[in-house]
């Protein structure tokens, strides 16, 4: 319950989809494992994001057009991406994956 | 425009690998590239999320992977926060917001590090 309400608050907020907040939360509170954890948050995502996105669309902050053109590749990106985890040590990703948002939360504030 | 390509691209490898990040490379990305300004690239990333996870989801679904009660409690539980979440967005200034933003990077980046780090035994477990 917990976890629905901040994961909705973090998504809403920061426009993401809120996997970071549920992911640890299910391994942590839950006793999932990775790959249920993961796959599980991506589920609710779907509903979150999809509500945010509707309730910010009544903000007139979406962009459409700009969705699709980073929405489309990234389809093909999570198929990539879930068949590689069936497949792969995920320690060295992670560590890659942040660096890479290290660097651009820098970028970003620069 | 290729650069945004490339992060769409990044963004559904990530989050079809970890679980996370697809708003995460989206937000910046559409700022970076794109030059949207912080409301507009929140806003559009919740939108590119919906068939990133929609079709992460039925891929994790065949894997057997998704605890579907779960994941639908947890789904509806949520909207009322990311109601209140949107609401707070857009009563803060870009610049609060974009600053905000990067704290949750650097957060998210702490977590994925301490992840992995621990995930020795658990990620073998799976």
């Amino acid at each position: 319950m917990a976890i629905g309400t901040l994961a909705g608050l973090f998504s809403g907020l920061f426009g993401v989809g809120g996997g970071s907040v549920i992911v640890p939360l299910l391994i942590l509170w839950l006793g999932y494992d990775e790959r249920g954890a993961t796959a599980t948050s991506l589920a609710a995502i779907v509903f979150i994001a999809g509500f945010a996105a509707a309730v910010q669309g009544v903000y007139g902050n979406v962009d459409v057009l700009d969705a699709a053109l980073v929405g489309v590749p990234a389809v093909a990106g999570v198929l990539i991406g879930t068949w590689l985890q069936q497949r792969l040590q995920q320690r060295v990703i992670a560590l890659l994956f942040a660096a890479v948002l290290v660097a651009s939360a820098v970028e970003l504030v620069r | 425009m290729i650069g945004t390509v490339v992060i769409g691209l990044a963004a559904g490898v990530i989050a079809g690998l970890l679980g996370v990040g697809g708003g995460v490379l989206f937000v910046p990305g559409l700022v970076l590239f794109l030059g949207l300004d912080q409301h507009h690239a929140e806003a559009t990333s919740l939108l590119a999320i919906v068939p990133v996870a929609l079709v992460g989801t039925y891929r994790q679904d065949r894997y057997g992977n998704v605890h579907r009660h779960d994941a639908l409690l947890l789904g509806l539980l949520s909207l009322a926060g990311a109601a209140g979440g949107v609401a707070l967005a857009n009563a803060l200034s870009g610049t609060v917001l974009r600053d905000a933003f990067a704290a949750l990077m650097v957060i998210v980046a702490a977590q994925l590090v301490h992840r992995a780090l621990r995930g020795g035994e658990a990620g073998k477990k799976s």
